[in-house]
Order: structure tokens, then C-alpha cells, then sequence
């Protein structure tokens, strides 16, 4: 088994497995969340990819921009493709024609595809316990098809099917806890990542990568182009999520030990959310003075949430 | 009214399937043939054990539903190597299905109805991206109403999806299009995903004499799956990439062309199987055609009604023939044609409407095959069977005798329903 990369020295080392020249956004963190999972990988891994701005971006026929091997098939439908990957492969072993001792195999969805239209096969493929690490890059709406809400938009996010208007202050739904769900699984790991966190983020991915079983990954993916921010702000908008609770670090082992990560457990206390919403256009409405009750109604929640996972983790 | 004996006509169709057919050279000696009584459903479920799967993922489905049940009991008993994928749809089936045809397995689905129409999106992913997946249906009325009785809209409703379509007409016959439609599936000039379709429960749920091959005969003729690409660390590949206006046209157009080299396969395939077997079904069956004025076109289980309706009407001295179609998809329109050319008239027996379509889709498909000719049949076009209505003989000799009204006056309906309370 390779190990992972951590120190950039080792990094420069690794097979690349996402080559320059795709077509993502400038800013885009998805690209360099895909690069930090290849820090993580230990050998021969195949990639199965939901429909979305990563997919589109990266596989313009007849170009490419992966390296390692790499299927899309429809929107809704990564898990059940991995699904049936790794069981042709462990069909093939049983029967001795397949000439890898192990592959791992990964599958990638937005939040589009994970929150909303895929969560059922998500759901299939955490039960029938595939040995297969499920990725979900978070951006926070369909930004493939021009910014629209997705079960992972946040509270007061302004998108184009939930705009902010005199009557509503962008989404009002809070964010489906996507994490939580694929936990309630009792699935051996689950974990939420965030690419500022690059040491964390390798360090568990390997974990899910080395796990019996289903495994799925949560990350935080900044996008300057639905949140109306400074395409050189996206790392820093990454470690501010973190930093004000929106995308709390954790790990959750078989469903039933919380653990949370460093990077939360060593905030004093939370910065406040309005901190967050200054940087991003998406947000700027909730500014007006009509919904300053609506964005304190968003903070404590985002508190109570907060001291939620607090309590789950034994965190005091 | 010419006066039919129903009752008369149920044994034939499995008689004339097993024994008309065989042959004396046959390659497997007649001890080692095992004969049992078998659903279409277990029949095909026999076949798929057969045929040494590697994965297969499916979602149970009226009247499908033995076909999985009967395969998941060989997985628990330990007689086949085949990873089962029970998934969570009918359309996770599909995209597992692709998934593992793209490591390089061999892998196989079953459905109907409801749940082949939420496969939709998935039969042309399949086909495009060149899955040899070998997809069994029993087919079944859509919704609205639910139904779980037998007509054609279903598969037919994925005529346009890339599949290639053969429709059976006895367990028998179920059973060894199942173990052909690997070889057919995986050849290279092919690699395209084939649906084998039986009608639900008139088929499926039906018990008749079904003849076995051994097991090691069924491997040495369906071989090893030889993938001619596929997902692999050491020659990393991108599958189901984007491709917008300047390549996608030209990835249909190859697939495309995949279809036009199916007839040569099915026949060269079907060739060996005849050798092992004695059984040839060919692209569609001509019975008593030959000097007909009439000709009764239709497949699956109307098939076996039609001839054993012939049979009767020729005996009553009347020039009727049968035209039992297999392949839908690709259709086999200049030999259809061929066949059909010097009949007065073809009656066309089918169990879908395509609402709003000037007729529906079989007599659509054989309109445009014989449109060329000079000298056309007249086309009548009968709806029967939907939802899972009986279709007796009484049935199709009504459609005979309206269409030997049509020919007399000279015009006839583009279209119209048979049985039904109107």
C-alpha cells in the first residue's frame, strides 16, 4: 500500500490523478478538493462520478483531465454505478481474473446530487455496505445548471430559484444534515472535511479509504461563481466556514462515536455567521434591516446545532 | 363467424417448440439433456445460472420477480459465482448493471413495467456507452391504472433506447434466447445491452416442459466475457465523458452502426447453438406463409395463438399464415419485407397503443418496411391484449375476418381496438 502524502515534498511525489488544463472556474474549490483525495490514496482506485460542474468541466470529449480510471453515467446515480463497480471487481477476484489484488473505489457527487436527486442510491449503497468511499463537494447549490437552492443551500442564501426579495430573505429551509444521515447508516466512517484543513482532510479520507465497508466523506467546496466571492478568497472562505460552525469538523465511527476534529474542537467560541455573510454576494441582502430578525433566527440555530454536535462529541 | 374450439389449442404451443424443431445431429446426447417443468421466469433464471454471472443487480417487480427470487435461492446454496446486488430501484439496477459491465463483468438485470419505465434514463446510458448488459423482462401494463398483467408498452416504450429487443414465445424458447443473448451482447462488433422479453404471467408465471443443457455445455458456448475495453488502473480510461455538438452526433452515429451488425451475429450464434441443440428460432418464424393471402403478424404469446389459429383456418380451407416476430430491435425490415410481400394483406395483432400516433409501434415498423414495395399488402392494425386482457383465438380471428372485409371493400382503419367495451 503507497502511503499518503502529507509534507508537500511527498505531495510533489504522488501520481497525479487530476491533470492542469480542465476547465473548472477559476477559484473553483472542487479541483483542489479531487487533488487533496489523491494525496490520500494508497493505490489502483477508479473514480465514479455523478453528473455536475466536476464532471462537465473535467471530461470535455475527446479531453480528459483524469488520470486515474473514471466513469459517469447519469445525476442520480454515482453510488449505484460504484456499487456495481467494486462488486464486478470482487466477482472477477473470486473467480481469479482479475489481475489487481485490491482496488479502491470512490464515488463523487455535488450536493445536488447527494442532498436531493441521489440520496436514495447514497442510501442503497450505505445499507448493502459496499466497500466504497462515498464523496460528497459541497458548494452549496446546483451551480452546474446556474445556482439553484439544493437541499445544501444554506438558511438566507440567495440562489436562482430562491431568491431574496421584498418578501423572502433568499432560502428559508434550513441545510439537510447530509452527514448525520449517512451516519445513521451505522456505516464504519463518516467524516466532514474542508480543504484549508488539508492534513485533516488527507488523514481522513485515508481512514475511509482503509475501512471495511461504506464509507462517506463530506467536503466543503467555496464556488465564487454562485456565491458572488473573490475567486482568491476561496481557501479563506473554506477555513471561515469552519470557523463559524457552518461546516463543523467531525468524525463519526460506526454511527455511534462522535469525535470531533482539532480545527472545531479548538475553537473558543464561534465567529459570528454575519463575519461569514459579509464575504459573499449571495448573502448580502440579509443586511437589510427587514431581516435582522430572520438572521437571528439563523444564528441560533446554527448555535443550537452547534452545541448539538458539542454534546455528541463529548466536547465541553 | 368461422368457429374456433379454444380449449383445443393450449398443449401446442410447447409441443411445437421442443419437438417439431429438434433435429437428429445434435451435438449433446439426449441423457445428459435434464427436462423439467419450469415457469418462463425460472426458465430464464436457470439460464442466467448458466451463463456464470458475475454481478447481477435487480429490484423485485411483478411479474418478474421469480426470475431474481429463483437466482438469489442458487447465490444462497452457493451454485453460481455471481455477486447479487438486491439494490434500492429498479434504476440503481441499471446503473449497477453498468458499472460492473465496465470493469469487465458479466451481468444481467430483470424488470417490467413500472420498473423498466424508471430504468428509462439508465437503457440509454447503457446502450450508448456500449454495456452488454443482458436485461430479461416480463412484460407488464404501465400505470395508470396499475396493472400487473401482460402488454407490450413497457419494452416497447424503450424501443428508441439502444436496446436490442427479442420477444419470446415459450419457456423454452426463453431460456435459450437468454443463453444466446450473451454471445449476441458481447460480441465486439455488437456490445450493445439486449432486452429478452417474455409476456408476464401468460409466460412467466405459466409451467411448461422446458429441455436444460448441461452446465458445462452452456459454459463452453457462452465462453468468458472477453471485454474489448474497459475500467482498468494500468490503461486509465474516462467512460461516459461529455460530449456536446461537435462529437456526440458521431457517437450515435457508431452506435448506430453497432445495431446494423446484429443480424450477422444473432445468425452466426444461433448457427451454433442449432449444433448443440437442434433449435433455431431465427429472426421472426414464417408459419404456413407460403401462398397466404392473409398473414397474421405479431410475437410473444399471440404468436403461439395465431398458428394454432391458422391451423384451424386452413383447415377450413382459408390462405392464412402466421408471421411471428423476435426481433423488434433492429428491426428486420428488408427480410420482413421479403416474407411478406405477396400476401394481399397483413393483420397486425399488438398489445400497445401509442396514444395520438397515426397506428402503434409494430404496425408502425412494418408500414415503413413495406412502403417501398410496389405492390404493398393492405395493412390492418388490431390493439389487443392490454392490461393483461385475454386474447383467445376468438380474438384474432375476428381481426382475420375484419380483415378480409377491408381487402374486399378495399380501405381499411389505420388502426382499432379488439375486445375492449367501447
Amino acid at each position: 500500500m503507497e502511503p499518503a502524502a502529507f509534507k508537500l515534498t511527498e505531495m510533489l511525489q504522488k501520481q497525479k490523478i487530476l491533470s492542469s488544463g480542465h476547465r473548472m472556474c477559476a477559484g473553483c474549490a472542487a479541483p483542489t478538493i479531487v487533488k487533496l483525495m489523491g494525496m490520500a490514496l494508497r493505490g489502483p482506485t477508479m473514480v465514479c462520478e455523478a453528473t455536475g460542474c466536476l464532471e462537465v468541466a473535467t471530461t470535455i470529449y475527446p479531453y480528459t483531465a483524469w488520470e486515474i480510471p473514471w466513469i459517469h453515467v447519469a445525476f442520480e446515480n454515482a453510488a449505484a454505478v460504484a456499487s456495481g463497480v467494486i462488486e464486478g471487481i470482487e466477482a472477477m477476484k473470486m473467480k481469479g481474473r482479475y489481475k489487481h489484488d485490491h482496488v479502491d473505489v470512490i464515488a463523487i457527487g455535488g450536493d445536488g446530487a447527494s442532498f436531493d436527486i441521489g440520496l436514495g442510491a447514497i442510501s442503497g449503497m450505505l445499507e448493502r455496505g459496499h466497500d466504497v468511499v462515498y464523496m460528497c463537494y459541497d458548494n452549496g447549490a446546483y451551480q452546474n445548471t446556474g445556482i439553484q437552492r439544493s437541499g445544501g443551500t444554506l438558511p438566507g442564501q440567495e440562489t436562482t430559484t430562491s431568491w431574496a426579495g421584498k418578501l423572502e430573505p433568499g432560502k428559508r429551509e434550513r441545510k439537510k444534515p447530509l452527514a448525520e444521515i449517512a451516519a445513521a447508516h451505522r456505516i464504519p466512517y463518516v467524516a466532514t472535511v474542508d480543504p484549508y484543513h488539508h492534513r485533516d482532510f488527507i488523514t481522513k479520507f485515508r481512514k475511509a479509504l482503509e475501512v471495511d465497508g461504506p464509507a462517506f466523506i463530506h467536503a466543503y467546496s467555496p464556488c465564487p461563481r454562485g456565491w458572488r466571492s473573490d475567486t482568491s478568497k476561496s481557501i479563506e472562505l473554506a477555513k471561515m466556514a469552519v470557523e463559524c460552525g457552518i461546516h463543523p469538523l467531525y468524525e463519526v465511527i460506526d454511527g455511534e462515536e462522535w469525535i470531533m476534529s482539532g480545527p472545531s474542537k479548538r475553537l473558543k467560541e464561534l465567529i459570528p455567521l454575519e463575519e461569514y455573510w459579509k464575504t459573499q454576494g449571495q448573502f448580502k441582502h440579509l443586511f437589510k434591516p427587514e431581516w435582522e430578525e430572520f438572521r437571528k433566527g439563523v444564528q441560533e440555530q446554527l448555535n443550537h446545532d452547534w452545541e448539538l454536535l458539542k454534546k455528541r462529541c463529548g466536547v465541553e | 363467424m368461422i368457429f374456433v374450439r379454444g380449449a383445443a389449442f393450449v398443449p401446442i404451443n410447447a409441443q411445437q417448440t421442443v419437438s417439431e424443431w429438434r433435429v437428429s445431429n445434435v451435438t449433446v446426447s439426449k441423457d445428459k439433456i435434464h427436462v423439467e417443468g419450469l415457469t418462463g421466469d425460472a426458465a430464464i433464471a436457470h439460464a442466467l445460472k448458466q451463463c456464470d454471472l458475475d454481478v447481477l443487480a435487480a429490484y423485485p417487480i411483478t411479474p418478474q420477480t421469480i426470475i431474481v427470487e429463483d437466482f438469489q435461492k442458487f447465490a444462497a446454496n452457493g451454485e453460481v459465482q455471481t455477486k447479487v446486488i438486491p439494490v434500492e430501484s429498479e434504476h440503481s439496477a441499471m446503473s449497477a448493471c453498468i458499472g460492473a459491465s465496465a470493469v469487465g463483468a458479466r451481468v444481467a438485470t430483470a424488470s417490467a413495467s413500472a420498473g423498466l419505465a424508471l430504468m428509462w434514463e439508465i437503457l440509454y446510458c447503457a446502450a450508448s456507452m456500449r454495456m452488454p448488459i443482458v436485461f430479461t423482462v416480463a412484460n407488464r401494463a404501465l400505470s395508470a391504472p396499475i396493472n400487473i398483467h401482460n402488454d407490450w408498452s413497457d419494452t416497447y416504450g424503450a424501443r428508441d433506447s439502444g436496446f436490442i429487443q427479442i420477444y419470446c414465445q415459450s419457456g423454452q424458447e426463453a431460456y435459450d434466447t437468454t443463453i444466446m443473448a450473451f454471445r449476441i451482447a458481447e460480441d465486439h462488433k455488437v456490445l450493445l445491452p439486449i432486452i429478452v422479453a417474455i409476456d408476464g404471467f401468460i409466460l412467466s408465471h405459466n409451467v411448461e416442459r422446458i429441455e436444460m443443457l448441461p452446465d458445462d455445455e452452456v459454459l463452453k458456448f457462452v465462453g468468458v466475457r472477453d471485454p474489448f475495453i474497459s475500467l482498468d488502473p494500468d490503461n486509465p480510461i474516462t467512460m461516459g465523458p461529455l460530449a456536446l455538438t461537435d462529437y456526440y452526433f458521431e457517437f450515435k452515429e457508431q452506435q448506430d452502426r453497432a445495431m446494423y451488425e446484429v443480424p450477422e451475429v444473432f445468425a452466426k450464434v444461433e448457427k451454433e447453438f442449432e449444433k448443440l441443440t437442434g433449435r433455431k428460432y431465427g429472426m421472426f418464424e414464417a408459419y404456413r406463409t407460403e401462398d397466404a393471402d392473409i398473414i397474421l403478424f405479431t410475437h410473444s404469446t399471440p404468436g403461439g395463438t395465431a398458428k394454432a389459429v391458422v391451423d384451424v383456418l386452413r383447415e377450413q380451407g382459408e390462405k392464412v399464415g402466421v408471421l411471428r416476430l423476435r426481433m423488434f430491435r433492429p428491426f428486420p425490415t428488408k427480410e420482413i419485407a421479403e416474407a411478406l410481400k405477396s400476401a394481399k394483406a397483413v393483420a397486425v395483432f399488438e398489445k400497445c397503443r401509442s396514444f395520438g400516433a397515426p397506428s402503434n409501434p409494430l404496425a408502425i415498423e412494418l408500414r415503413t418496411a413495406l412502403y417501398d414495395l410496389k405492390e404493398k399488402p393492405m395493412i390492418t392494425d388490431f390493439v389487443i391484449g392490454l392490461g393483461g386482457r385475454d386474447v383467445p383465438p376468438t380474438t384474432l380471428v375476428e381481426g382475420y375476418e375484419k380483415t378480409k372485409e377491408y381487402l374486399k371493400k378495399g380501405e381499411s382503419p389505420l388502426y382499432e381496438t379488439l375486445g375492449v367495451r367501447k
